[in-house]
């Protein structure tokens, strides 16, 4: 499990934290909302804005990982009005998918 | 081609009916993940960015229409209709739903596939020289020896659990088409000076982080001890390669730390030691696997092929591809073909379902019911009449499936990086989509000549940049994707590790960097006849630095 946002070495400057995975059953990118979702758009992610939040965030999206989800990270985000979006390029790429024209149309949801 | 015989056919049924009880389990919770990840590892299926991806082992990159077909049908009702040929001579499937893999793997298992060992610390899929059985320059045919590797190596116990993955490539040509010495084990069948078959034997190459050039530990293997010498240098690594550290455990740095000599020895006195009453291969049992590796019937009535030389005289774009993708046969009046899977601006390696059925069909009408996959990401048409290549060409070039660009600059290597691995740093396909529209004129193309441009997005090298010609590693400088550029490699049987030219590029300077590079080789080559590796080794590293660099200095 990769959870860089709550590494040894996190900092504050990696604050604000979004709970990601991959949906146990599809692999597809998933965000968890306030509610305990896991759901597609990270708009609706629940945002832990400090070291405490980000650890409760954590612990409860760990309960999910034995039936819903797998590959659980907390990633930075940056909020740009009420954009949100994920801070480094992989995770900006894992929410918006490749970013070369696929030979096929778009996905089976 | 190999068929199945019944102890295949129980071995692949009953891991389908296995792994679909492990996913059942998985799904309802049984099973937690770290329980679940190597059970899934072992059937292929891997968690990638996006989705699970399931990687489907094609032994020697051999298929038949039947086995192309089908991976069609999974592309088109399981995925997201196109799949992605690989460097090992595999295919991926990036948009894969675990729910549905055991129906995949029961599907594969129609038609003789599966996905076992396309993972793990075990023997992984065979490879072989893509033009085997068809090369006129071939000493003998590689793949009965891959396929009795092949069934060697399938859920061997004591090899199942090594300390890393491992990987063998075959040859039976002193041309080197399948990259041997850059692999755990090389093999090249040859004949010593009596005539016998045997095998040159080398050990310890492999690109990622720590490329490696193979030793030859044995100029001639007799045929008979094969799989006796293979358990010794697979006894060797088990025993004594390193399990601490998984960037030191492949066989290569165990190779390096003992040293040619000391490995060499090793191998040897285990190799005597063995108990090989089991272990030597009957020269009946290798005719019994090369029977299903007979040529095919060549029409060898000596018509000439009119229809082939007025296309050739007629048709400027057919006389292009025939130039470039089609290469002499070892059966006068038939031709191997190469189906390039890149298209200008395209992704390397990618193909559609249709265009998979389209190759299908021309498989079986024109090639004797065989289509290759190369590890250069590209498909091979093994034997084709020179008088059916016209036809071939139409059919191809409706498929668009003609590009006519085999080993030019636009031929280019390039893992799926960034926009589908999880391991990767930087993307890679975006930069090798630039270069092949940066270089898309065809007459510039031509005029460049031989030129494999690699590229990789991590240091893992699925791209194999470490052998390209002009390589491109892709890498994370602080959050930017930044791209090393290295020359002179090649994978070849003149092997060589590219060396890094200098200081890396951002992802908008590199493809300047390399029409740079390309640019400095034209003005410094001898003649046309003097491709850039040649001309590489002859001036080095000088004028390209020179030419990148210099106006920074």
């Amino acid at each position: 499990m990769r959870v860089p946002g709550m590494s040894a070495k996190s900092k504050n400057s990696d604050l604000p934290l979004v709970a990601t995975a991959n949906d146990l059953r599809t692999g597809a990118v998933v965000y968890r909302a306030r509610d305990g979702a896991w759901q597609r758009d990270i708009s609706r992610a629940e945002i832990a804005e400090d070291k405490d939040a980000a650890a409760d965030l954590q612990q409860r999206a760990e309960t999910d990982l034995a039936l819903r989800v797998a590959d659980l990270a907390l990633i930075p985000i940056i909020r740009d009005g009420a954009f949100v979006r994920p801070a480094a390029l992989r995770e900006i790429i894992r929410a918006t998918g490749p970013t070369i024209e696929l030979p096929s149309p778009p996905p089976r949801l | 081609m190999y068929r199945y015989d019944e102890f295949d056919h129980d071995l692949v049924r009953e891991r389908v009916a296995e792994f679909s009880d492990q996913v059942a389990r998985r799904l309802s919770g049984e099973l937690t993940e770290d329980q679940f990840k190597p059970l899934r590892l072992m059937n292929g299926v891997y968690l990638q960015l996006h989705a699970y991806m399931l990687r489907i082992a094609i032994p020697y990159g051999t298929l038949s229409a039947r086995q192309m077909r089908k991976l069609a049908h999974l592309a088109r009702t399981y995925d997201r209709d196109y799949g992605h040929f690989t460097t090992r001579q595999n295919l991926q499937f990036h948009w894969t739903n675990l729910a549905e893999v055991p129906k995949m793997l029961a599907e594969l298992a129609e038609v003789e596939m599966h996905c076992i060992q396309t993972s793990g610390n075990c023997i992984r899929n065979v490879t072989a020289d893509h033009f085997a059985g068809a090369s006129a320059d071939e000493i003998a045919d590689p793949r009965p020896y891959a396929e009795i590797l092949r069934q060697w190596s399938s859920l061997h116990p004591e090899f199942s659990l090594l300390p890393r993955k491992f990987k063998l490539a075959v040859i039976g040509a002193p041309k080197d088409r399948a990259a041997i010495q850059v692999h755990d084990i090389g093999l090249e069948v040859k004949r010593n000076e009596a005539g016998e078959l045997g095998f040159a034997v080398w050990v310890g190459g492999g690109q990622g982080r720590t490329p490696m050039i193979a030793k030859k530990v044995r100029d001639f293997l007799p045929e008979a001890d094969l799989i006796a010498y293979m358990e010794a240098i697979l006894r060797i690594y088990n025993q004594q390669g390193r399990r601490d550290n998984k960037f030191k455990a492949r066989i290569k740095i165990l190779v390096h730390e003992m040293g040619e000599e000391e490995i060499k020895s090793a191998i040897e006195r285990e190799f005597a030691a063995i108990d090989k009453s089991n272990l030597q291969l009957p020269r009946d049992a290798v005719e019994r696997i090369e029977r299903y590796f007979a040529p095919p019937a060549f029409d060898t009535r000596s018509n000439g092929a009119p229809a082939f030389e007025r296309a050739r005289e007629t048709d400027k774009e057919f006389a292009s591809f025939v130039a470039r993708n089609v290469h002499p046969h070892k059966m006068p009046g038939y031709a191997i073909v190469t189906v390039s899977l890149k298209p200008i601006g395209g992704t390397p390696g990618d193909m559609t379902s249709a265009q998979m059925d389209a190759v299908a069909d021309i498989t079986e009408q024109y090639s004797f019911d065989e289509v290759r996959v190369s590890h250069e990401q590209n498909l091979v048409l093994p034997h084709v009449k020179l008088e059916d290549l016209p036809a071939v060409y139409a059919r191809l070039h409706a498929a668009d499936l003609a590009t006519a660009n085999y080993g030019l600059v636009t031929d280019i290597i390039c893992c799926p990086g960034l926009d589908y691995c999880s391991l990767a740093n930087a993307r890679s396909i975006p930069i090798a989509q630039r270069l092949s529209e940066r270089f898309a004129d065809p007459v510039r193309q031509s005029d460049i000549g031989d030129l494999k441009i690699k590229i990789s997005g991590c240091i893992n090298a699925c791209g194999h940049h470490h052998v390209g010609h002009i390589g491109i590693l892709g890498v994370d400088r602080k959050g930017e994707e930044f791209y090393q550029i290295t020359l002179g490699g090649s994978g070849d049987e003149t092997c060589s590790i590219g060396e890094i030219v200098g200081k890396g590029f951002s992802s908008e300077g590199v493809i300047d960097a390399v029409e740079t590079i390309v640019d400095t080789y034209l003005k410094l080559r001898e003649s046309p006849r003097e491709d850039f590796l040649i001309a590489y080794r002859r001036v080095g590293e000088a004028p390209f630095q020179e030419a990148l660099y210099a106006h920074a200095a």
